[in-house]
């Protein structure tokens, strides 16, 4: 899991089917220092994040596991809401 | 696996259902010789791992699954054993046989 910041939602009407009913927000990752790195990703949300909020989110093959419908294209979901972290 | 030093706790009290009850540590991968090679990742802690310890990080979602006892979950990044000791031979002097 990596740490990311919630810059901003994405809408689509028109998507694959599987991301139908699934938040999309725009996620920026951060790196040890809590700054911006790389550039922004659209993630898909599993824990009503809301812009701001520090999160954890998932890459690879479990972000799609993070979703209901196993057999979705996302490669990058959040996971989870952080609270505190060391030196945040 | 890779090598990695615990920053320190990670509190999320809202999370996936397959997070509860896991601790969770900001780990920043390092080289042999202790420097910082990339940056942090938050992984679950199974060997009750602390602040400063270096440690094994699994960063494989099929392995993780075996480890946690959860298949086909959204966890990826395990730390699996706090390191005592390192030999390095690459930069050993006395360089045998």
């Amino acid at each position: 899991m990596r740490i990311g910041q919630i810059i901003g939602s994405v809408v689509c009407s028109n998507k694959a089917d599987a991301l139908y009913g699934v938040p999309l927000l725009l996620l920026q990752p951060l790196d040890e220092a809590y700054q911006e790195t790389g550039i922004p990703l659209v993630a898909c949300d599993t824990v009503q994040a809301g812009t701001g909020d520090m999160v954890l989110y998932e890459g690879g093959r479990e972000a799609a596991l993070a979703l209901e419908n196993w057999f979705n294209p996302s490669d990058a979901t959040i996971v989870g809401i952080i609270d505190k972290a060391e030196g945040l | 696996m890779i090598l990695a030093r615990v920053l320190g706790p990670v509190v999320s009290t809202v999370k996936i259902r397959s997070l509860e009850g896991h601790k969770l540590l900001l780990v920043r991968p390092v080289r042999p010789d202790g420097s910082f090679t990339a940056k942090p990742v938050v992984a679950v802690d199974t060997v009750q791992a602390g602040k400063g310890d270096t440690v094994l990080v699994l960063d494989e979602g099929g392995s993780a699954g075996i480890i946690l006892g959860l298949t086909g979950q959204p966890v990826r990044t395990v730390i699996t054993g706090i390191v005592d000791s390192i030999e390095n031979k690459e930069n050993d002097n006395d360089k045998r046989g």
